[in-house]
Protein backbone atom coordinates (compact mmCIF):
# COMPACT_ATOMS: atom_id res chain seq x y z
CA UNK A 1 0.00 0.00 0.00
CA UNK A 2 2.37 2.74 -1.10
CA UNK A 3 1.18 6.32 -1.19
CA UNK A 4 2.60 7.00 -4.65
CA UNK A 5 -0.80 6.32 -6.25
CA UNK A 6 -2.31 9.27 -4.40
CA UNK A 7 -0.71 11.80 -6.74
CA UNK A 8 -2.02 10.21 -9.92
CA UNK A 9 -5.68 10.41 -8.93
CA UNK A 10 -7.50 13.65 -9.72
CA UNK A 11 -8.72 15.40 -6.62
CA UNK A 12 -12.13 16.04 -8.08
CA UNK A 13 -14.09 14.42 -10.82
CA UNK A 14 -17.67 15.19 -11.79
CA UNK A 15 -17.98 17.34 -8.68
CA UNK A 16 -16.76 14.56 -6.40
CA UNK A 17 -13.77 14.88 -4.11
CA UNK A 18 -11.61 11.83 -4.25
CA UNK A 19 -8.20 10.70 -3.17
CA UNK A 20 -7.20 13.65 -1.04
CA UNK A 21 -3.39 13.85 -0.87
CA UNK A 22 -3.35 13.25 2.87
CA UNK A 23 -5.33 10.10 2.33
CA UNK A 24 -8.87 9.44 3.47
CA UNK A 25 -10.08 10.74 6.81
CA UNK A 26 -11.01 7.53 8.56
CA UNK A 27 -12.39 9.40 11.57
CA UNK A 28 -15.54 10.39 9.71
CA UNK A 29 -18.75 8.65 10.80
CA UNK A 30 -20.96 8.20 7.75
CA UNK A 31 -24.19 6.22 7.86
CA UNK A 32 -26.17 4.95 4.90
CA UNK A 33 -29.72 4.03 5.74
CA UNK A 34 -31.71 2.02 3.22
CA UNK A 35 -35.38 1.22 3.80
CA UNK A 36 -35.88 -2.42 2.84
CA UNK A 37 -38.28 -3.19 -0.04
CA UNK A 38 -39.59 0.32 0.52
CA UNK A 39 -42.89 0.44 -1.39
CA UNK A 40 -43.86 -3.07 -0.29
CA UNK A 41 -42.87 -2.39 3.34
CA UNK A 42 -44.94 0.78 3.46
CA UNK A 43 -47.96 -1.05 2.04
CA UNK A 44 -47.50 -3.74 4.69
CA UNK A 45 -47.12 -1.15 7.44
CA UNK A 46 -50.32 0.56 6.31
CA UNK A 47 -52.32 -2.61 5.75
CA UNK A 48 -51.62 -5.40 8.26
CA UNK A 49 -53.61 -7.92 6.18
CA UNK A 50 -50.82 -7.78 3.57
CA UNK A 51 -48.05 -8.66 6.02
CA UNK A 52 -48.16 -12.42 5.70
CA UNK A 53 -48.76 -12.71 1.97
CA UNK A 54 -46.30 -12.54 -0.94
CA UNK A 55 -46.79 -8.98 -2.11
CA UNK A 56 -45.63 -6.87 -5.02
CA UNK A 57 -46.29 -3.24 -5.78
CA UNK A 58 -46.82 -3.03 -9.52
CA UNK A 59 -47.86 -0.50 -12.12
CA UNK A 60 -51.29 -0.65 -13.73
CA UNK A 61 -51.44 -3.43 -16.28
CA UNK A 62 -54.28 -1.87 -18.25
CA UNK A 63 -52.07 1.12 -19.01
CA UNK A 64 -49.16 -1.24 -19.73
CA UNK A 65 -47.09 -0.14 -16.78
CA UNK A 66 -47.48 -3.65 -15.39
CA UNK A 67 -44.05 -4.33 -13.96
CA UNK A 68 -42.87 -5.18 -10.45
CA UNK A 69 -41.81 -1.96 -8.70
CA UNK A 70 -41.11 -3.54 -5.31
CA UNK A 71 -41.52 -6.94 -3.71
CA UNK A 72 -41.95 -8.19 -0.17
CA UNK A 73 -39.55 -10.67 1.42
CA UNK A 74 -41.92 -13.58 0.74
CA UNK A 75 -42.28 -12.65 -2.93
CA UNK A 76 -38.50 -12.40 -3.13
CA UNK A 77 -38.15 -15.90 -1.71
CA UNK A 78 -40.35 -17.16 -4.55
CA UNK A 79 -37.91 -15.67 -7.06
CA UNK A 80 -39.84 -12.53 -8.02
CA UNK A 81 -37.53 -9.83 -9.34
CA UNK A 82 -37.95 -6.07 -9.50
CA UNK A 83 -38.59 -4.89 -13.04
CA UNK A 84 -40.12 -8.07 -14.43
CA UNK A 85 -43.65 -8.17 -15.84
CA UNK A 86 -46.45 -8.92 -13.40
CA UNK A 87 -47.57 -11.99 -15.35
CA UNK A 88 -44.04 -13.41 -15.02
CA UNK A 89 -44.10 -12.74 -11.28
CA UNK A 90 -47.50 -14.47 -10.93
CA UNK A 91 -46.21 -17.51 -12.79
CA UNK A 92 -43.32 -17.80 -10.32
CA UNK A 93 -45.39 -17.17 -7.23
CA UNK A 94 -48.98 -18.44 -7.15
CA UNK A 95 -51.13 -16.46 -4.73
CA UNK A 96 -49.12 -13.31 -5.31
CA UNK A 97 -50.96 -10.17 -4.21
CA UNK A 98 -50.49 -7.11 -6.39
CA UNK A 99 -51.25 -3.58 -5.23
CA UNK A 100 -50.94 -0.36 -7.23
CA UNK A 101 -48.32 2.18 -6.11
CA UNK A 102 -49.35 5.13 -3.90
CA UNK A 103 -46.52 7.60 -4.27
CA UNK A 104 -48.02 10.19 -1.94
CA UNK A 105 -47.97 7.67 0.90
CA UNK A 106 -44.38 6.61 0.11
CA UNK A 107 -43.32 10.25 0.03
CA UNK A 108 -44.89 10.79 3.47
CA UNK A 109 -43.05 7.80 4.94
CA UNK A 110 -39.84 8.98 3.31
CA UNK A 111 -40.23 12.42 4.91
CA UNK A 112 -41.02 10.87 8.29
CA UNK A 113 -37.85 8.75 8.11
CA UNK A 114 -35.81 11.79 7.11
CA UNK A 115 -37.36 13.61 10.08
CA UNK A 116 -35.91 10.93 12.36
CA UNK A 117 -32.47 11.18 10.70
CA UNK A 118 -32.52 14.98 11.09
CA UNK A 119 -32.77 14.58 14.85
CA UNK A 120 -29.21 13.23 14.81
CA UNK A 121 -27.49 15.53 12.31
CA UNK A 122 -28.22 18.28 9.80
CA UNK A 123 -26.06 16.53 7.21
CA UNK A 124 -28.70 14.24 5.72
CA UNK A 125 -28.48 13.60 1.98
CA UNK A 126 -31.36 11.67 0.42
CA UNK A 127 -30.57 9.33 -2.48
CA UNK A 128 -34.00 8.56 -3.85
CA UNK A 129 -37.05 8.14 -1.62
CA UNK A 130 -35.76 5.27 0.48
CA UNK A 131 -32.05 5.91 0.95
CA UNK A 132 -30.13 8.55 2.88
CA UNK A 133 -26.58 9.29 3.86
CA UNK A 134 -25.97 10.82 7.29
CA UNK A 135 -22.73 12.42 8.44
CA UNK A 136 -22.50 12.10 12.22
CA UNK A 137 -18.86 13.18 12.53
CA UNK A 138 -19.63 16.52 14.14
CA UNK A 139 -22.72 15.56 16.10
CA UNK A 140 -21.65 12.15 17.38
CA UNK A 141 -20.48 13.44 20.75
CA UNK A 142 -24.01 14.75 21.39
CA UNK A 143 -25.48 11.31 20.97
CA UNK A 144 -23.03 9.21 22.93
CA UNK A 145 -19.97 9.04 20.69
CA UNK A 146 -20.64 5.59 19.27
CA UNK A 147 -21.74 5.54 15.61
CA UNK A 148 -22.81 1.90 15.75
CA UNK A 149 -25.05 2.57 18.73
CA UNK A 150 -26.65 5.54 16.94
CA UNK A 151 -27.17 3.37 13.84
CA UNK A 152 -28.90 0.73 15.96
CA UNK A 153 -31.04 3.37 17.65
CA UNK A 154 -32.09 4.84 14.28
CA UNK A 155 -32.93 1.39 12.97
CA UNK A 156 -35.06 0.63 16.04
CA UNK A 157 -36.81 3.98 15.93
CA UNK A 158 -37.75 3.64 12.25
CA UNK A 159 -39.10 0.18 12.99
CA UNK A 160 -41.15 1.31 15.98
CA UNK A 161 -42.36 4.66 14.63
CA UNK A 162 -43.01 3.77 10.99
CA UNK A 163 -43.35 0.00 11.05
CA UNK A 164 -40.70 -0.43 8.32
CA UNK A 165 -37.25 -1.93 8.61
CA UNK A 166 -34.00 -0.32 7.48
CA UNK A 167 -30.54 -1.68 6.91
CA UNK A 168 -27.78 0.67 7.94
CA UNK A 169 -24.16 0.74 6.85
CA UNK A 170 -21.60 2.57 9.00
CA UNK A 171 -18.22 3.57 7.61
CA UNK A 172 -15.86 6.48 7.10
CA UNK A 173 -16.97 7.17 3.52
CA UNK A 174 -20.21 7.19 1.59
CA UNK A 175 -19.34 4.36 -0.77
CA UNK A 176 -18.46 1.85 1.97
CA UNK A 177 -21.44 2.97 4.06
CA UNK A 178 -23.70 2.13 1.11
CA UNK A 179 -21.86 -1.14 0.62
CA UNK A 180 -22.49 -1.95 4.29
CA UNK A 181 -26.22 -1.28 4.05
CA UNK A 182 -26.43 -3.53 0.97
CA UNK A 183 -24.38 -6.30 2.55
CA UNK A 184 -26.92 -7.53 5.08
CA UNK A 185 -30.67 -7.12 4.63
CA UNK A 186 -33.22 -6.66 6.00
CA UNK A 187 -33.09 -4.94 9.37
CA UNK A 188 -29.35 -5.04 10.01
CA UNK A 189 -26.53 -2.72 11.00
CA UNK A 190 -23.17 -3.36 9.36
CA UNK A 191 -19.95 -1.55 10.16
CA UNK A 192 -17.23 -1.30 7.53
CA UNK A 193 -14.14 -0.24 9.45
CA UNK A 194 -10.49 0.32 8.50
CA UNK A 195 -9.82 -3.00 10.26
CA UNK A 196 -12.39 -5.16 8.45
CA UNK A 197 -12.92 -3.54 5.04
CA UNK A 198 -10.37 -5.72 3.29
CA UNK A 199 -12.24 -8.82 4.40
CA UNK A 200 -15.79 -7.46 3.97
CA UNK A 201 -15.48 -5.33 0.87
CA UNK A 202 -12.48 -6.60 -1.03
CA UNK A 203 -13.70 -10.20 -1.22
CA UNK A 204 -17.00 -9.12 -2.77
CA UNK A 205 -17.62 -9.25 -6.54
CA UNK A 206 -16.71 -5.99 -8.24
CA UNK A 207 -20.32 -5.55 -9.38
CA UNK A 208 -21.34 -4.90 -5.75
CA UNK A 209 -19.47 -1.60 -5.76
CA UNK A 210 -21.49 1.57 -6.37
CA UNK A 211 -21.36 2.55 -10.05
CA UNK A 212 -20.00 -0.73 -11.36
CA UNK A 213 -22.77 -1.87 -13.70
CA UNK A 214 -22.87 -4.73 -16.22
CA UNK A 215 -20.85 -2.86 -18.88
CA UNK A 216 -18.07 -1.81 -16.49
CA UNK A 217 -18.05 -5.27 -14.92
CA UNK A 218 -17.55 -6.87 -18.33
CA UNK A 219 -14.66 -4.52 -19.11
CA UNK A 220 -13.04 -5.17 -15.74
CA UNK A 221 -13.55 -8.92 -16.17
CA UNK A 222 -11.69 -8.81 -19.46
CA UNK A 223 -8.76 -7.27 -17.56
CA UNK A 224 -8.90 -10.05 -14.97
CA UNK A 225 -10.57 -7.91 -12.30
CA UNK A 226 -13.50 -9.69 -10.67
CA UNK A 227 -13.26 -8.68 -7.03
CA UNK A 228 -13.32 -5.25 -5.42
CA UNK A 229 -9.90 -5.95 -3.87
CA UNK A 230 -8.44 -6.58 -7.32
CA UNK A 231 -9.87 -3.26 -8.50
CA UNK A 232 -8.35 -1.53 -5.45
CA UNK A 233 -4.92 -2.97 -6.17
CA UNK A 234 -5.03 -2.62 -9.97
CA UNK A 235 -2.61 -0.27 -11.68
CA UNK A 236 -4.07 3.19 -12.24
CA UNK A 237 -2.65 3.22 -15.75
CA UNK A 238 -4.49 0.03 -16.67
CA UNK A 239 -7.77 1.38 -15.32
CA UNK A 240 -7.34 4.71 -17.06
CA UNK A 241 -6.71 2.90 -20.34
CA UNK A 242 -9.69 0.57 -19.95
CA UNK A 243 -12.27 2.91 -18.41
CA UNK A 244 -10.92 6.44 -18.68
CA UNK A 245 -11.12 8.80 -15.70
CA UNK A 246 -13.98 6.82 -14.20
CA UNK A 247 -11.56 3.94 -13.73
CA UNK A 248 -9.53 6.04 -11.31
CA UNK A 249 -12.66 7.13 -9.47
CA UNK A 250 -13.81 3.53 -9.06
CA UNK A 251 -10.34 2.55 -7.85
CA UNK A 252 -10.51 5.28 -5.22
CA UNK A 253 -14.00 4.04 -4.25
CA UNK A 254 -12.65 0.51 -3.84
CA UNK A 255 -9.82 1.78 -1.61
CA UNK A 256 -12.16 3.76 0.63
CA UNK A 257 -10.69 7.08 -0.48
CA UNK A 258 -13.97 8.74 -1.38
CA UNK A 259 -13.97 12.00 0.60
CA UNK A 260 -17.22 13.41 -0.77
CA UNK A 261 -19.08 15.30 1.95
CA UNK A 262 -22.69 14.53 2.84
CA UNK A 263 -24.80 17.48 1.70
CA UNK A 264 -26.81 19.41 4.32
CA UNK A 265 -30.49 18.48 4.32
CA UNK A 266 -32.55 20.32 1.73
CA UNK A 267 -29.65 21.24 -0.54
CA UNK A 268 -29.22 18.02 -2.49
CA UNK A 269 -27.73 18.49 -5.89
CA UNK A 270 -30.36 18.79 -8.57
CA UNK A 271 -32.97 20.11 -6.15
CA UNK A 272 -31.80 23.61 -5.40
CA UNK A 273 -28.13 24.19 -6.02
CA UNK A 274 -27.80 23.10 -9.61
CA UNK A 275 -29.35 25.04 -12.44
CA UNK A 276 -31.96 23.28 -14.57
CA UNK A 277 -30.40 22.11 -17.83
CA UNK A 278 -33.40 20.65 -19.55
CA UNK A 279 -37.11 20.07 -19.04
CA UNK A 280 -38.67 16.92 -20.40
CA UNK A 281 -41.67 14.65 -20.08
CA UNK A 282 -42.24 11.17 -21.42
CA UNK A 283 -45.05 8.66 -21.35
CA UNK A 284 -45.59 5.01 -22.12
CA UNK A 285 -48.90 5.09 -23.92
CA UNK A 286 -51.75 2.80 -22.75
CA UNK A 287 -51.83 1.33 -26.27
CA UNK A 288 -49.38 1.17 -29.17
CA UNK A 289 -49.34 4.32 -31.25
CA UNK A 290 -49.66 3.70 -34.96
CA UNK A 291 -52.01 6.45 -36.09
CA UNK A 292 -50.80 10.00 -36.73
CA UNK A 293 -53.65 11.53 -34.70
CA UNK A 294 -52.78 9.44 -31.59
CA UNK A 295 -49.12 10.36 -31.91
CA UNK A 296 -50.03 14.00 -32.31
CA UNK A 297 -52.28 13.87 -29.25
CA UNK A 298 -49.46 12.46 -27.15
CA UNK A 299 -46.85 14.91 -28.50
CA UNK A 300 -49.11 17.85 -27.69
CA UNK A 301 -49.92 16.46 -24.25
CA UNK A 302 -46.23 16.14 -23.41
CA UNK A 303 -45.22 19.44 -24.99
CA UNK A 304 -47.96 21.14 -23.02
CA UNK A 305 -46.45 19.99 -19.72
CA UNK A 306 -42.89 20.80 -20.84
CA UNK A 307 -43.81 24.33 -21.92
CA UNK A 308 -45.83 24.97 -18.78
CA UNK A 309 -42.94 23.83 -16.60
CA UNK A 310 -40.57 26.05 -18.60
CA UNK A 311 -42.78 29.06 -17.99
CA UNK A 312 -43.09 28.24 -14.29
CA UNK A 313 -39.29 28.15 -14.02
CA UNK A 314 -39.10 31.41 -16.02
CA UNK A 315 -37.06 29.78 -18.78
CA UNK A 316 -37.04 29.62 -22.56
CA UNK A 317 -35.59 26.81 -24.65
CA UNK A 318 -33.85 26.88 -28.02
CA UNK A 319 -33.60 23.15 -28.57
CA UNK A 320 -36.52 20.77 -28.85
CA UNK A 321 -35.87 17.03 -28.78
CA UNK A 322 -38.02 13.94 -28.98
CA UNK A 323 -37.34 10.40 -27.81
CA UNK A 324 -39.13 7.51 -29.49
CA UNK A 325 -39.52 3.94 -28.22
CA UNK A 326 -40.42 1.25 -30.71
CA UNK A 327 -43.24 -1.11 -29.65
CA UNK A 328 -41.73 -4.23 -31.17
CA UNK A 329 -38.15 -4.33 -29.91
CA UNK A 330 -38.44 -1.52 -27.29
CA UNK A 331 -35.40 0.16 -28.85
CA UNK A 332 -35.18 3.92 -28.43
CA UNK A 333 -33.71 6.76 -30.40
CA UNK A 334 -33.78 10.54 -30.24
CA UNK A 335 -34.02 13.47 -32.66
CA UNK A 336 -33.55 17.14 -31.95
CA UNK A 337 -33.60 20.49 -33.63
CA UNK A 338 -32.66 24.02 -32.71
CA UNK A 339 -35.13 26.85 -33.04
CA UNK A 340 -34.10 30.21 -34.52
CA UNK A 341 -35.17 31.84 -31.28
CA UNK A 342 -35.69 30.57 -27.73
CA UNK A 343 -39.31 30.09 -26.73
CA UNK A 344 -41.62 28.80 -24.03
CA UNK A 345 -44.76 28.89 -26.17
CA UNK A 346 -46.64 25.59 -26.05
CA UNK A 347 -47.76 25.79 -29.68
CA UNK A 348 -44.25 26.31 -31.01
CA UNK A 349 -42.64 23.55 -28.93
CA UNK A 350 -45.45 21.12 -29.71
CA UNK A 351 -45.37 21.87 -33.43
CA UNK A 352 -41.58 21.47 -33.56
CA UNK A 353 -41.72 18.16 -31.68
CA UNK A 354 -44.50 16.93 -33.95
CA UNK A 355 -42.54 17.88 -37.08
CA UNK A 356 -39.51 16.00 -35.73
CA UNK A 357 -41.63 12.90 -35.13
CA UNK A 358 -43.43 13.11 -38.46
CA UNK A 359 -40.08 13.41 -40.25
CA UNK A 360 -38.62 10.30 -38.62
CA UNK A 361 -41.63 7.97 -38.30
CA UNK A 362 -44.01 6.91 -41.09
CA UNK A 363 -46.90 6.34 -38.58
CA UNK A 364 -48.72 4.22 -41.13
CA UNK A 365 -49.14 1.19 -38.89
CA UNK A 366 -45.88 -0.45 -39.92
CA UNK A 367 -43.87 0.87 -36.94
CA UNK A 368 -46.09 1.09 -33.85
CA UNK A 369 -44.61 3.13 -31.00
CA UNK A 370 -44.62 2.26 -27.31
CA UNK A 371 -43.67 5.57 -25.80
CA UNK A 372 -42.67 9.14 -26.56
CA UNK A 373 -40.60 11.76 -24.84
CA UNK A 374 -40.45 15.51 -25.44
CA UNK A 375 -37.57 17.53 -24.05
CA UNK A 376 -36.59 21.19 -24.21
CA UNK A 377 -32.97 22.14 -23.60
CA UNK A 378 -30.46 24.88 -24.36
CA UNK A 379 -32.23 27.01 -21.79
CA UNK A 380 -31.96 30.71 -21.11
CA UNK A 381 -33.71 32.93 -18.55
CA UNK A 382 -37.21 33.97 -19.57
CA UNK A 383 -36.31 37.63 -19.19
CA UNK A 384 -33.08 37.47 -21.24
CA UNK A 385 -33.03 40.10 -24.02
CA UNK A 386 -34.06 38.73 -27.39
CA UNK A 387 -33.16 39.85 -30.88
CA UNK A 388 -36.37 41.10 -32.48
CA UNK A 389 -37.31 40.36 -36.08
CA UNK A 390 -37.40 43.25 -38.46
CA UNK A 391 -40.87 42.26 -39.55
CA UNK A 392 -42.80 42.49 -36.24
CA UNK A 393 -44.71 39.30 -35.55
CA UNK A 394 -47.83 40.23 -33.60
CA UNK A 395 -49.03 36.63 -33.57
CA UNK A 396 -46.08 35.53 -31.48
CA UNK A 397 -46.90 37.97 -28.71
CA UNK A 398 -50.52 36.88 -28.87
CA UNK A 399 -49.55 33.20 -28.47
CA UNK A 400 -47.46 34.02 -25.43
CA UNK A 401 -50.30 35.95 -23.84
CA UNK A 402 -52.67 33.09 -24.59
CA UNK A 403 -50.30 30.66 -22.86
CA UNK A 404 -50.07 32.93 -19.83
CA UNK A 405 -53.85 33.09 -19.61
CA UNK A 406 -54.16 29.32 -19.90
CA UNK A 407 -51.45 28.84 -17.22
CA UNK A 408 -53.40 31.10 -14.94
CA UNK A 409 -56.63 29.17 -15.52
CA UNK A 410 -54.83 25.87 -14.86
CA UNK A 411 -53.32 27.20 -11.65
CA UNK A 412 -56.79 28.05 -10.44
CA UNK A 413 -58.89 25.19 -11.80
CA UNK A 414 -56.45 22.31 -12.42
CA UNK A 415 -54.45 21.15 -15.40
CA UNK A 416 -57.38 19.51 -17.15
CA UNK A 417 -59.60 22.61 -17.27
CA UNK A 418 -58.28 23.70 -20.68
CA UNK A 419 -57.23 21.09 -23.24
CA UNK A 420 -56.28 21.14 -26.88
CA UNK A 421 -58.64 19.58 -29.39
CA UNK A 422 -55.78 17.36 -30.60
CA UNK A 423 -55.44 15.78 -27.16
CA UNK A 424 -59.10 14.76 -27.14
CA UNK A 425 -58.66 12.54 -30.19
CA UNK A 426 -57.12 9.72 -28.15
CA UNK A 427 -59.59 8.73 -25.45
CA UNK A 428 -57.04 6.71 -23.49
CA UNK A 429 -55.14 9.92 -22.74
CA UNK A 430 -58.10 11.78 -21.26
CA UNK A 431 -57.25 10.83 -17.67
CA UNK A 432 -53.54 11.53 -18.05
CA UNK A 433 -52.17 14.61 -16.33
CA UNK A 434 -48.51 14.62 -17.32
CA UNK A 435 -47.58 17.73 -15.40
CA UNK A 436 -49.23 16.71 -12.14
CA UNK A 437 -47.68 13.23 -12.28
CA UNK A 438 -44.23 14.54 -13.17
CA UNK A 439 -41.53 13.34 -10.77
CA UNK A 440 -37.95 14.59 -10.90
CA UNK A 441 -35.85 11.61 -9.90
CA UNK A 442 -32.57 12.00 -8.04
CA UNK A 443 -29.71 12.32 -10.41
CA UNK A 444 -26.64 10.16 -10.47
CA UNK A 445 -23.45 11.02 -8.67
CA UNK A 446 -21.73 12.06 -11.84
CA UNK A 447 -24.61 14.48 -12.62
CA UNK B 1 -71.79 -15.79 26.23
CA UNK B 2 -68.26 -14.47 26.29
CA UNK B 3 -66.84 -13.86 22.84
CA UNK B 4 -63.19 -13.51 21.94
CA UNK B 5 -61.54 -10.73 20.00
CA UNK B 6 -61.34 -11.55 16.31
CA UNK B 7 -59.08 -8.63 15.46
CA UNK B 8 -58.76 -4.90 15.32
CA UNK B 9 -59.63 -2.36 12.71
CA UNK B 10 -58.66 1.24 12.16
CA UNK B 11 -61.49 3.54 13.19
CA UNK B 12 -61.19 7.28 12.67
CA UNK B 13 -62.81 9.20 15.51
CA UNK B 14 -63.67 12.71 16.57
CA UNK B 15 -61.40 13.96 19.35
CA UNK B 16 -61.68 16.95 21.63
CA UNK B 17 -58.21 18.20 22.47
CA UNK B 18 -56.38 21.03 24.17
CA UNK B 19 -53.49 22.73 22.38
CA UNK B 20 -51.01 23.80 25.05
CA UNK B 21 -48.85 26.88 25.00
CA UNK B 22 -45.72 24.77 24.31
CA UNK B 23 -47.29 23.28 21.19
CA UNK B 24 -48.19 19.88 22.57
CA UNK B 25 -51.67 18.46 22.12
CA UNK B 26 -53.59 16.76 24.92
CA UNK B 27 -56.67 14.73 23.96
CA UNK B 28 -59.56 15.33 26.34
CA UNK B 29 -62.35 13.13 24.96
CA UNK B 30 -63.14 10.68 22.18
CA UNK B 31 -66.51 11.15 20.50
CA UNK B 32 -67.86 7.97 18.93
CA UNK B 33 -69.80 7.91 15.66
CA UNK B 34 -73.18 7.57 17.46
CA UNK B 35 -72.53 10.68 19.54
CA UNK B 36 -71.34 9.02 22.77
CA UNK B 37 -68.56 10.96 24.43
CA UNK B 38 -65.77 9.16 26.30
CA UNK B 39 -63.58 11.43 28.44
CA UNK B 40 -59.85 10.70 28.44
CA UNK B 41 -59.10 10.24 32.15
CA UNK B 42 -55.33 10.02 31.91
CA UNK B 43 -52.49 10.12 29.39
CA UNK B 44 -49.69 7.76 30.39
CA UNK B 45 -47.34 8.28 27.48
CA UNK B 46 -46.87 9.95 24.11
CA UNK B 47 -44.54 8.78 21.33
CA UNK B 48 -44.28 8.54 17.56
CA UNK B 49 -45.27 5.01 16.71
CA UNK B 50 -46.59 2.69 14.04
CA UNK B 51 -49.84 0.87 14.71
CA UNK B 52 -48.88 -2.76 14.33
CA UNK B 53 -52.46 -3.93 14.81
CA UNK B 54 -54.28 -1.83 12.24
CA UNK B 55 -51.54 -0.27 10.10
CA UNK B 56 -50.50 3.34 9.71
CA UNK B 57 -48.39 5.54 11.92
CA UNK B 58 -48.68 8.70 13.97
CA UNK B 59 -48.26 10.13 17.44
CA UNK B 60 -49.51 7.46 19.80
CA UNK B 61 -51.21 8.48 23.06
CA UNK B 62 -51.36 5.78 25.72
CA UNK B 63 -54.65 6.77 27.39
CA UNK B 64 -57.19 5.71 29.97
CA UNK B 65 -60.74 5.98 28.63
CA UNK B 66 -63.38 4.88 31.15
CA UNK B 67 -61.75 1.83 32.68
CA UNK B 68 -59.93 0.76 29.53
CA UNK B 69 -56.33 1.53 28.78
CA UNK B 70 -55.97 2.00 25.04
CA UNK B 71 -54.04 3.73 22.30
CA UNK B 72 -55.20 6.85 20.50
CA UNK B 73 -53.27 7.75 17.35
CA UNK B 74 -52.89 11.23 15.90
CA UNK B 75 -52.25 10.57 12.22
CA UNK B 76 -52.01 14.27 11.35
CA UNK B 77 -54.58 15.62 10.81
CA UNK B 78 -56.94 12.76 11.70
CA UNK B 79 -57.20 10.66 14.86
CA UNK B 80 -57.85 6.94 15.00
CA UNK B 81 -58.26 4.12 17.50
CA UNK B 82 -57.66 0.39 17.11
CA UNK B 83 -61.28 -0.71 17.30
CA UNK B 84 -61.97 -4.17 18.69
CA UNK B 85 -63.76 -6.57 16.34
CA UNK B 86 -65.46 -9.37 18.27
CA UNK B 87 -65.82 -12.90 16.98
CA UNK B 88 -68.96 -13.10 14.91
CA UNK B 89 -68.45 -9.67 13.44
CA UNK B 90 -69.80 -7.32 16.13
CA UNK B 91 -67.81 -4.44 17.47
Amino acid sequence: MSTAWGRSVPETFGGRVIGSPEGADVRRAILHSDMNAFYASVEQAERPELRDVPLVVGGREETRHGIVLAKSARAKEAGVKTGEALWEARAKCPGLVTVPPRYDVYRRYSELAQGIYCQYTDLVEPFGLDECWLDLTGSLSLSGGDALRVATEISERVKAELGCTVSVGVSWNKVFAKFGSDLRKPDAVTAVTPENYRRLVWDAPVGDLLYVGPATRAKLHSSGIDRIGELACASPELLRRRLGKVGLVLRAFARGEDATPVAPFGTVRGCRERPIKSVGNGLTCPHDIDRPEDAKALVYLLAESVAQRLREARLRASTVAIGVRDARDLASYGRQTTLPRATSATGLIARTAWELLAASEPLDGSHPLRGLHVRASNLEPGDAPQQLDLGFDARRRMLEELDETIDDLRRRFGNACVRRGTELLDESLLDVDVKRDNTVHPEGWFG
Amino acid sequence: MVRGIAGRRKRYVEVEATFLENGSVVPRAVVWGDGRRFPVRAVFGVRACASLKTGGEGVRYDVLVGRARTFLFHERPRWFVEEIVLEGGDV
